[in-house]
């Protein structure tokens, strides 16, 4: 039923007729009308950060563990400018956001008021879309487009700007109902030909590989269980990107452990090597491909993704597949059983001997010390430790990040949350925040690096404030760990700027913050204070002082092909040297 | 759908490919923000825009054309329209080269500033391109020229000694040869 209501008025109601329950926001001059009417109701309970761009990852964290749609609410100028890291965030990672946006009257924009910014013009790249909204008829309409643009085709965030006039009008709600999008239909469904002639390519493969991204997890659990399906019915070796870790099991035999820069020397060769590779929900990364060229130069690439033009950007695939992940695996699957194809298993047998000859390097092994806690053994102890409780991770950016990646093993989809593409240090704290809320009885950790965790530390303020038990696990180097790195190996050793002098007491800051702090030196002392790290009913800043110089391997430099694969225990200087001086100019 | 034919797994970074020149027709919904957006995208991504025009073509619809002159490979040219295709707004996008052989039509302002032979010329040349005199005095001519970008461009040439002061171009309309719309 249309009814009049005011600008205000009608955002509550919208967000409540999407099945919006939560909402991250910071209150300022240009959406007080908005924050009034959150007020008066008790249906939605808004989250209020210490930060805009901790409001962002919050809901990201929210909306990638959930699969909902995650809601931010900010004020204009500098509300909407802290929010543009985490909307550039969310378009990388595909992640659904609807991001509120006040802003000045409009009879004022234009005219350099008080806390005026062009919110879309700034948020234009770095949105899925983006609205202004100038008359109070309009904003049911885009609330709800907003909502389906979010969610459909690939996810991203979607920006919607409303002048504080219209906020206060008077206009027609309609609801979600009423509202048919104008322009945007993703296609969701392959072609059934592709379908087939990729089914037949499978069939006759001989040395294939699976290769899945997080369009997989984006598509929705029933994906994951299509892909464990198909995966398990053809006996193949599966790969995936950082992303799209929990899609398939970490367990399982399949299984070869993550692919790309810092993947397993396993899954790069057989990346490399295979002849058939079958892309789910992945988009050939730079991180994952490595040099172009020399990127899996024998193989034939079926490619399903639902962005058309994530389809042979830099690869080039041979049977592209343009459709939602479930929907396609679901009709592959079907395909395949109708045939019943005859799979040459001598030839993949052969090829899993190849396979287990790689994975025989045992390339994630490294030097164990008992005087000090070497990165990798704390997140083995961290996974052993909290692998049978229902625990989501989210990480911060750089070596530990890597770590989390290699180490820790991921069995369900939706329980880990990383900033892959954009790469935002400081995204796992707040991220962890909006991961307690949408799963407020589960253990949530996020598995941190020093550097990264201080750029949105006072978001622990938050935890604190809802008493959200959110485990901050701080793989504490003192350095930028993985800048150090590349410093080390690209750069004659010169750590230009990543030693952090003057890092506070992460135990004392804990206490400042009403959470608890735990530090951990030894090996030996590391088991009993996870113990007690998980059974505090508070939020915990968890100092956990590691080996300073440990590198992260194995690692394909910049500008290499899969099969030029760096090992952490058998590195000469000269074999850096030769190694990194082609890439040196990549990132 | 024609027979598979496989290629090597090539990168798309292949030098040697041939660059193309497309005129690339874009029905969008005209909201505002529309042109940023698809200007935005060619600047961002580092594409190249020859021409572009964009007027509303339907009121009752709400829906604009937006023709765009583009150069690049042709791994690039299908990113282009890729990228075009999943902005929001977009109706579709339809490659008229690949059509074949579109109608592109271009207008130009020209203003020519002379006297005696050089003037006498200019009117010569601009009745034999069928461009009309839009305004004149003793001193000067503006002619109003269309046709293809390569007789506008001859045109300009040939105006050039004969007291050429300043050119205005609308870019390139296009649209595909027979019965069938984009």
């Amino acid at each position: 039923m249309a009814r009049a209501m005011t600008g205000a008025e009608i955002v509550l109601q919208a967000l409540a007729d999407q099945g919006v329950e939560h909402i991250f926001g910071y209150p300022g001059g240009a959406v007080l009308p908005i924050y009034d009417e959150i007020f008066k109701q008790n249906g939605i309970k808004h989250f209020l950060v210490r930060h805009e761009q901790g409001a962002t990852h919050a809901a990201e964290g929210y909306a990638r563990s959930s699969g909902k749609v995650g809601v931010v609410l900010v004020t204009s100028g500098p509300g909407a400018t802290n929010a543009v890291t985490g909307l550039a965030d969310a378009l990388m990672d595909s992640i659904p956001l609807v991001c509120i946006t006040g802003q000045v009257g409009t009879a004022l924009i234009g005219s350099d008021a008080f806390q005026e910014c062009d919110t879309v013009g700034i948020t234009r790249p770095c949105t899925k879309h983006n609205y202004l909204v100038k008359d109070v008829n309009d904003l049911a309409r885009i609330l709800h487009e907003a909502f389906y643009v979010a969610q459909n085709g690939r996810p991203g965030p979607v920006v919607i700007d409303i002048p504080k006039d219209v906020q206060f009008a008077k206009g027609t709600y309609i609801g979600p109902n009423k509202v048919v999008h104008k322009t945007y239909r993703p296609q969701v469904k392959g072609s059934p030909q592709a379908i087939r002639d990729a089914v037949d390519l499978i069939a006759g493969a001989k040395k294939p590989i699976f290769y899945t991204g997080g369009g997989v997890i984006n598509s929705g659990p029933a994906a994951s269980k299509l892909l464990r399906e198909f995966v398990d019915t053809t006996g193949f070796p599966i790969t995936s990107t950082l992303m799209g870790l929990g899609a398939y099991p970490a367990s399982s035999k399949q299984w070869l452990g993550m692919l790309g820069m810092h993947g397993t020397y396993e899954a790069n060769m057989a990346m490399h090597d295979c002849d058939v590779m079958i892309c789910v929900g992945a988009r050939f990364d730079d991180r994952i491909t490595g040099r172009l060229n020399a990127f899996s130069p024998n193989s034939k690439k079926i490619h399903i993704d639902i962005d058309p033009s994530s389809i042979s950007k830099t690869v080039r695939a041979d049977i592209p597949i343009i459709g939602d992940c479930g929907y396609v695996l679901e009709e592959m699957l079907r395909v395949w059983r109708s045939r019943a194809p005859q799979i040459d298993k001598k030839a993949i047998k052969a090829w899993w001997t190849s396979i287990e000859g790689w994975r025989s390097r045992d390339c994630l092994r490294y030097k164990m010390r008992d005087d000090v806690i070497m990165p990798q053994y704390a997140i083995q102890r961290l996974y052993e430790l909290t692998k049978n409780r229902d625990t989501y991770i989210t990480t911060e950016v750089g070596q530990h990040q890597m770590w989390a990646a290699q180490f820790y093993r991921f069995d369900e989809p939706n329980h880990w949350m990383t900033s892959g593409g954009l790469g935002t240090m400081g995204y796992g704290l707040p991220a962890a925040v909006g991961v307690q809320v949408a799963h407020p009885e589960s253990l949530v950790i996020d598995i941190a690096g020093e550097s990264s965790v201080m750029m949105t530390m006072q978001e622990m303020s938050t935890a604190a404030q809802y008493g959200l038990p959110i485990k901050i696990f701080i793989l504490n180097n003192e350095y930028m760990g993985m800048v150090r790195q590349w410093q080390e190996l690209l750069h004659g050793g010169r750590y230009s700027h990543s030693y952090a002098e003057a890092l506070p007491d992460f135990v004392k800051l804990a206490e400042a913050y009403h959470c608890v702090g735990f530090r951990a030196e030894k090996p030996d002392e590391l088991d009993d204070m996870i113990i007690e790290m998980i059974n505090s009913p508070k939020p915990v800043l968890f100092d956990c002082r590691v080996s300073k110089l440990a590198n992260c391997f194995p690692m394909i430099p910049s500008g290499e092909a899969h099969n030029n694969m760096l090992f952490g225990d058998e590195l000469a200087n000269e074999d850096i040297e030769l190694a990194f001086s082609k890439g040196k100019a990549l990132v | 759908m024609n027979k598979m034919e496989w290629g090597p797994a090539m990168p798309l970074d292949n030098p040697q490919q041939r660059v193309e020149r497309h005129t690339i027709s874009v029905l969008v919904d005209n909201e505002p923000g529309v042109l940023a957006r698809v200007i935005g995208l060619f600047a961002g991504r580092g594409y190249n825009i020859d021409s572009l025009t964009v007027t509303e073509v339907s009121r009752e619809a709400g829906a604009s054309r937006i023709t765009i002159v583009t150069t690049g490979s042709v791994d690039i040219i299908d990113q282009i329209k890729s990228q075009l295709g999943r902005l929001v707004p977009v109706h579709g996008v339809t490659d008229l080269t690949v059509k074949g052989d579109p109608i592109e039509r271009e207008l130009a302002l020209v203003k020519v500033a002379g006297k005696g032979d050089k003037r006498v010329e200019s009117l010569r040349l601009a009745e034999a391109f069928r461009a009309k005199v839009v305004d004149a005095t003793v001193d000067h001519f503006v002619f109003e020229i269309t046709g293809k970008v390569s007789k506008i461009d001859t045109f300009i040439g040939l105006m050039k000694p004969l007291g050429l002061v300043e050119i205005a171009r609308t870019g390139v309309a296009a649209i595909s040869r027979g019965p069938e719309g984009m």
